[in-house]
């Protein structure tokens, strides 16, 4: 599963773009945000307030609920500011 | 037709070219630019937009295909930068062109509107105390939704 990151969560984080290979329980998008944070202090403090943060599986937003599944690019990213 | 670049876009030839078939009566454009202050009034002395290669491109042709959908169209092109950008310097432009006036002009709304809440942007201001995330804004999500209440309505805006 390929995760990325966006604007402030790409800096809190430290990276863009990691390959993860979480555990079969990881089964939605809430879950596996709880997977990463144990990943460092950096994952902690970039899903501190999930009401800042924005998920899409595949290009498309989805909700916390929303299933994960191998193969899946899944980007963390704050509330859209183009234009 | 959408396009996501670094380069500058010239705004008169791209109207031009939207112009060019007889169907058209009316084309609508907007032009987006970097403001020299934030929000709080602090001092911009750029703007860095970053975005998410690939779902920006989705989005953008997701929003041009609902437009198309609820208006009649004869054309209609957004372009967005990405990169560093100075005040004064052009981020986005959106036109469309249509046999009345109507549909350009609200077609040309609705884009933007969309645009600001669906596009995978974000702005970095570079400010005298360093770099500063811009935050979302509540008024741009109200502004989206009006859009999304009256789709079955015709069209129109809420407070029109």
């Amino acid at each position: 599963m390929k995760v990325l990151y966006f604007a402030w969560l790409r800096a809190k984080t430290g990276i863009g773009e990691e390959e993860i290979d979480p555990p079969a329980e990881v089964a939605d998008v809430a879950g596996l945000i709880e997977w990463l944070k144990a990943r460092g202090p950096g994952h902690q403090e970039a899903f501190k307030d999930l009401g800042v943060v924005r998920c899409a599986i595949n290009q498309d937003y989805v909700p916390l609920s929303h299933p994960v599944k191998r193969g899946d690019e899944v980007a963390f990213f704050p509330p859209v500011t183009g234009g | 037709m959408i396009r996501v670049q670094r380069e500058d876009f010239d705004v008169g030839a791209e109207i031009a070219r939207l112009s060019g078939s007889g169907k058209v009566g009316a084309v609508a454009s907007f032009v987006g630019l970097v403001r020299d202050h934030a929000g709080d009034g602090e001092t911009v002395r750029a703007m860095t937009l970053e975005h998410y290669p690939g779902m920006t491109e989705r989005q953008l042709e997701a929003i041009e295909a609902e437009a198309r959908q609820r208006w009649p169209l004869e054309d209609c092109l957004i372009i967005h930068r990405h990169g560093r950008l100075e005040p004064g310097e052009r981020i986005v432009l959106v036109i469309t062109a249509s046999a009345h006036r109507e549909a350009a002009f609200q077609s040309c709304q609705f884009l933007m509107d969309w645009l600001k809440t669906k596009a995978p942007f974000w702005k970095l201001e570079d400010t005298p105390e360093g770099g500063k995330w811009v935050d979302a804004k509540a008024e741009d999500d109200s502004l989206a939704e009006r859009w999304q209440q009256r789709r079955e309505d015709g069209c129109l805006p809420t407070d029109q």
